[in-house]
């Protein structure tokens, strides 16, 4: 019986296991086998604060594993497939299956992310990986003098338009309305490369191709029936997200999204499940924040531990209400 | 070197090059070839998940790694677009691509689906 198991080992669920493990709770965590940490995918992050350099996020997320490890967090590549309210000695607890093992613990914290949303135009699932991308990093290198279009007009989709040209003969960044919603530094700096040309106002309609890709069909937003046709190698699509939350369905509150609802303290409406990062509804989706909110929840989650056990001290309970 | 490399029934995955490849695919009557790179992230899940199938079902399915940076030929001639990227190879042929990482019974399934 665990005190806490975390699901999801991004930034959000790793930073909980850092001081779960080291407020000496019993923590699992379980991380996907196959699916790496949304943050794995750009090449550099700028924002994260204390490193003036940037870090690949790669070495971030390898070097959140390792802190939490030194606290000696027990984290176990297991897809979570399924969870079940149970009781154990008298308290509310939580079977959880992975890998058809079950674990169980008396509080749940989840940190299991986002996956991008698809544009679900015809074309696109078909030519996915022969030339339909969603990461630049792994796929940038294979468009060296080629043409691709970028489809999406925030942070992700501009500082991914960059990164491609590093490769790229000449990236198209289509979006949908008539100005980008990317941040300042990242618009001017995608303004000022030459090898970037925008295509506002447009949406993809279809990703045109035989076996792989060989352009996309663009309508322009204000004038219907308009079509156009744009001829790529490769399409890279940063269409926004789609929270990786189905297992909560149906067991705490979430917005009409999928992102879980909680309080300032992480707690879902469901005492003893916590939620933190990119899953839950919430302003800024960054790395910084996952981590500021994987702190949140642990420490949340001792509370509800301590309480649960009897041994919390006299002014640590937090509870506003 | 070459006779070294590529022994009957290997446990592991073989380091396959440009060089080389055509070699191993005449060899091995059902070969696997996970092309990767150091700076994929999926690519770096999907490491463990060959190194176990290649443990797990030696003598019957071989893989062999092949880094797209330092070997450029073979991933423009089979069309790699993207990575990680499985080759199969059936009786000296390609017979299909298996683009992304997934867990380990998947992977095995997409795998036999080419038998
Ligand atoms: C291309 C790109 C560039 C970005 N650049 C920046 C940047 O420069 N700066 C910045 O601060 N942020 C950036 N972000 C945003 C950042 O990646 C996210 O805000 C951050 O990764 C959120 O962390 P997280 O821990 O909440 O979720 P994630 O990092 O997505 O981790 C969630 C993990 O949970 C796993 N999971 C899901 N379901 C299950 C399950 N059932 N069982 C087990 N595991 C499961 C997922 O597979 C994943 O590994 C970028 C994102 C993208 C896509």
């Amino acid at each position: 019986m665990y005190d806490v198991i975390i699901i999801g080992a991004g930034p959000a669920g790793l930073t909980a296991g850092i001081y779960a493990s080291r407020a000496n709770l019993k923590t699992l965590l379980l991380g996907s086998s196959f699916n790496p940490s949304l943050i794995t995918t750009t090449d550099i992050i700028e924002n994260y604060p204390g490193f003036p350099d940037g870090i690949s996020g790669f070495e971030l997320v390898d070097k959140l594993t390792e802190q939490a490890q030194h606290f000696g967090l027990e984290i176990i590549s297991h897809d979570v497939s399924s969870i079940e309210k149970i009781s154990a000695e008298g308290s509310d607890a939580w079977e959880i299956w992975a890998d058809q093992k079950n674990f169980q613990a008396y509080s749940l914290i989840f940190s299991t992310g986002a996956e991008y949303a698809k544009l679900d135009v015809p074309g696109e699932q078909a030519l996915t990986g022969k030339g339909v991308s969603y990461c630049a990093t792994c796929d940038g290198p294979f468009y060296r003098e080629k043409d691709v279009v970028v489809v999406g007009g925030g942070d992700t989709a501009v500082q991914e338009a960059l990164f491609l040209t590093k490769f790229a003969r000449k990236v198209t960044l289509v979006h949908r309305r008539d100005r980008l919603r990317a941040t300042g530094v990242l618009r001017e700096r995608a303004e000022k490369n030459e090898k970037i040309a925008f295509v506002l106002n447009s949406e993809v309609e279809e990703i045109l191709g035989d076996t792989v890709v060989s352009g996309v069909r663009l309508k322009d937003v204000n004038t219907p029936n308009s079509a156009k046709q744009l001829r790529a190698d490769g399409v890279f699509i940063f269409a926004g997200y789609v929270p990786n939350t189905s297992l909560l369905t149906d067991i705490v509150e979430m917005d009409d999204k999928g992102y879980i609802i909680t309080d300032d303290q992480m707690r879902t409406s469901v005492a003893g499940i916590f939620a933190c990062g990119d899953c839950r509804q919430k302003l800024l989706r960054q790395v910084v924040t996952a981590c500021g909110d994987g702190a949140t929840a642990a420490f949340a989650a001792e509370l509800y531990i301590d309480e649960l056990k009897g041994t919390s001290y006299e002014g640590r309970t937090i509870d506003t209400k | 070197m070459t006779e070294e490399k590529f022994v009957d029934n290997p446990d592991h995955p073989l380091e396959i090059t440009d060089s080389d490849i055509d070699q191993a695919i005449t060899k091995y009557p059902f070969f696997v070839v996970d092309c990767w790179a150091q700076w994929c992230g999926p690519c770096r899940m999907l490491t463990p998940v060959v190194d176990s199938l290649a443990k797990k079902h030696q003598g019957n399915i071989t893989f062999g790694k092949l880094d797209v940076d330092n070997n450029p030929a073979t991933a423009s001639k089979y069309g790699i677009r993207s990575i990680p990227n499985l080759i199969v190879f059936k009786d000296g042929q390609k017979v299909g691509d298996i683009i992304g990482a997934m867990p380990e019974d998947r992977l095995l399934d997409e795998i036999n689906s080419y038998r």
